[in-house]
């Protein structure tokens, strides 16, 4: 569709324009050159070295075991969750669309704080995994948990109102043809949903990679053990060593750009869903 | 093989969709199911597939109780009123689809797949098409694209849920004779639903029309039209003029018109309506005599080979009448005159008048 030509004065459209752009660079573009320019204030070298350290390694790491961990879960659980709900009607529905949404309204650092409290030694639960030598809190079980917690909503919420949309014609057409439950699914169900499901899961890689609040309350802080790289980014950054801290920043900067691009290609293929 | 539904009935919440009706569909007949909206035709279609579980009663395939298989082994062909395809598949996989998912043992060879589509492809007059997304295609092929996969798993019993629903009149009538010619070349059972008179007239063996959940005639189109069961059947089968009154010792007095019953000889008088349909009525200028009665023309409208009037009598509601052009040109009225109104055949039914 093509924009109607603005009845603007020129002088007020290029104030607009102008502001608009003012925004975008003073919010987002000064802050993301100043991450990659203090990143390489010292040079690439410097940056190198900052981002081999062992910790700032470990960190790496440990960020990627829990989003290799969580997204799976979560990409598992959205196409659960968009499949019931998107596709059934049963009591109690409504009252789980909202559960699934509970992630986006708890603050982080609540979302921690009830691990915290849920598998911490004092707890009934936490007790009885310790003497068996399990350990939650303050350990790489706690951040994948907070994690998985923290990304919940993002690949259901992208699911639920497509299956829906889509309705359930064309699963009962393929039942009617003989397909069983799993052919339906792999064959009619998953590839009308791909794209977004795709998306789902950029958006919820993008967050479980730069989870900083509920992360923070339950990793204990261990330097080389339960840092993330977000984390890392923090601890170095209150040692005033800032041009590792940046260094590790920068790391952050380029996933987020990377999810961008992913999610500009994968919006538009999932546009072409919709019914 | 034949279809026979016993006693079904199906509730969803509160709103009884299907009260105890029983029906069958001979082998090799097309049987149309007729009826309003929320009717529950399509509940009792999609029962049949399996598709939904009645609350009672039972489905029979060729004798044999198959209310407790699932829909993937009823065999049966089902075109759906939006027709489903599967939208990520090519014309040819969608056709293709039923005969990939068959177990191992039952699956053809790929040859074969390829031999049965570009057959079905041809037979719905699609060979050319094989290769577009469902998206790419008009309404009418994609129906026809709906209709040649719901073949291909070679079912015994083909179920079609408002089949023309959602295309153009024009595509719609050459889509309905093109299928009424299929039946005839392939001889499948089939039921169809459709909330358009006219269609379910026009193409089927036979017509069941349904009511509220209950069917309310069975019967051939003729039969239908000739011997309808009650005043909905009547009402529903096209346009129809209503004259409310009473009958009582052998005569019906029906607003201005008055006509023989001899059905109802006793003297004592019982509500009553005469129902007269709008192409059954004749006009003429008044000479003077006794049939009929006179009504004032209030509008003309010139449409195609039949012209409709509406005509206000000098007590009672607006008449509704089709004259055909010949007649009309022969006869010339203008809006403000008064007519002799006959109609030619009033059929009366005894009783309060029910939904009017």
């Amino acid at each position: 569709m093509k924009a109607p030509r603005s009845r603007e004065p020129r002088a007020v459209r290029l104030l607009l324009i102008g502001l608009a752009f003012a925004t975008i660079a003073l919010f987002l573009l000064v802050p993301l050159a100043a991450v990659f320019v203090e990143a390489f204030r010292n040079g690439a070298g410097a940056w190198l070295s900052a981002v081999s350290d062992p910790d700032a390694r470990h960190a790496v790491k440990l960020t990627l075991l829990v989003a290799a961990i969580a997204v799976p879960v979560n990409a598992v659980f959205g196409l659960a969750a968009g499949w019931a709900l998107g596709k059934f009607r049963f009591p109690g529905r409504s009252l789980v669309l909202t559960l699934i949404d509970l992630p986006f309204a708890v603050s982080p650092i609540v979302a921690g704080l009830v691990f915290v409290l849920a598998f911490g030694r004092s707890s009934p639960l936490g007790g009885w995994l310790t003497r068996h030598g399990i350990e939650v809190v303050f350990a790489v079980p706690g951040i994948v948990l907070a994690t998985v917690f923290v990304t919940f909503p993002f690949v259901a919420r992208e699911l639920v109102p497509l299956m829906q949309s889509q309705g359930t014609d064309e699963e009962e057409a393929a039942r009617v043809l003989g397909a069983g439950f799993f052919t339906t699914f792999f064959r009619v169900t998953l590839p009308n949903v791909k794209w977004a499901l795709l998306y789902g899961i950029v958006l919820c890689t993008a967050r479980a990679v730069g989870e900083f609040g509920a992360v923070s309350v339950v990793s204990g802080h261990v330097r080389g053990v339960t840092n993330t790289l977000p984390l890392h980014v923090e601890a170095l950054y209150n040692e005033y060593a800032f041009q590792g801290a940046f260094a590790a920043a920068s790391l952050l900067t380029l996933v987020a750009f990377a999810a961008m691009l992913a999610k500009a290609f994968l919006s538009r293929h999932a546009g072409e869903e919709a019914p | 093989m034949s279809i026979e539904v016993r006693s079904i009935s199906k509730s969803f919440g509160s709103f009884l969709a299907l009260d105890d009706v029983s029906l069958r569909v001979g082998d090799g007949e097309f049987v149309a199911l007729l009826g309003p909206s929320g009717s529950g035709k399509t509940s009792l279609l999609r029962i049949i597939a399996g598709l939904e579980e009645p609350d009672r009663g039972t489905v029979h395939f060729h004798g044999e109780d198959a209310t407790q298989r699932d829909a993937r082994e009823r065999r049966v062909g089902f075109v759906f009123q939006h027709y489903a395809l599967f939208r990520r598949m090519s014309v040819f996989e969608n056709v293709a689809f039923g005969l990939r998912v068959k177990s191992r043992a039952e699956r053809p060879p790929e040859s074969e797949v390829k031999r049965r589509v570009t057959e079905l492809l041809k037979l719905v007059q699609l060979d050319w098409l094989g290769d577009r997304l469902p998206s790419e295609l008009s309404g009418g092929q994609r129906q026809r694209v709906a209709l040649a996969r719901a073949l291909a798993v070679e079912p015994k019993v083909l179920l079609l849920d408002e089949p023309f629903g959602s295309l153009d009149a024009r595509v719609r009538q050459e889509l309905r004779r093109w299928l009424r010619r299929l039946h005839d070349e392939i001889h499948l059972t089939s039921l169809f639903v459709t909330h358009d008179q006219e269609e379910a007239l026009e193409v089927a063996d036979r017509v069941v029309l349904l009511d509220r959940g209950k069917i309310v005639q069975d019967g051939t189109p003729e039969e239908l039209f000739e011997k309808p069961a009650s005043p909905f059947v009547l009402d529903f089968l096209g346009s129809v003029n209503i004259f409310h009154g009473r009958v009582a010792s052998g005569r019906a007095h029906l607003g201005p018109l008055s006509v023989d019953y001899p059905e109802h000889p006793q003297a004592e008088s019982a509500p009553a309506s005469g129902y007269a349909r709008s192409w059954e009525i004749d006009l003429a200028r008044d000479g003077g005599e006794t049939g009929g009665f006179l009504a004032t023309v209030r509008h003309v409208s010139v449409s195609g080979a039949v012209v409709r009037l509406e005509l206000t009598p000098d007590d009672g509601a607006p008449l509704k009448v089709e004259i055909s052009r010949e007649r009309f040109e022969a006869l010339g009225p203008a809006p403000g005159e008064r007519l002799r109104v006959t109609p030619r055949k009033v059929r009366v039914f005894v009783g309060e008048p029910g939904r009017e």
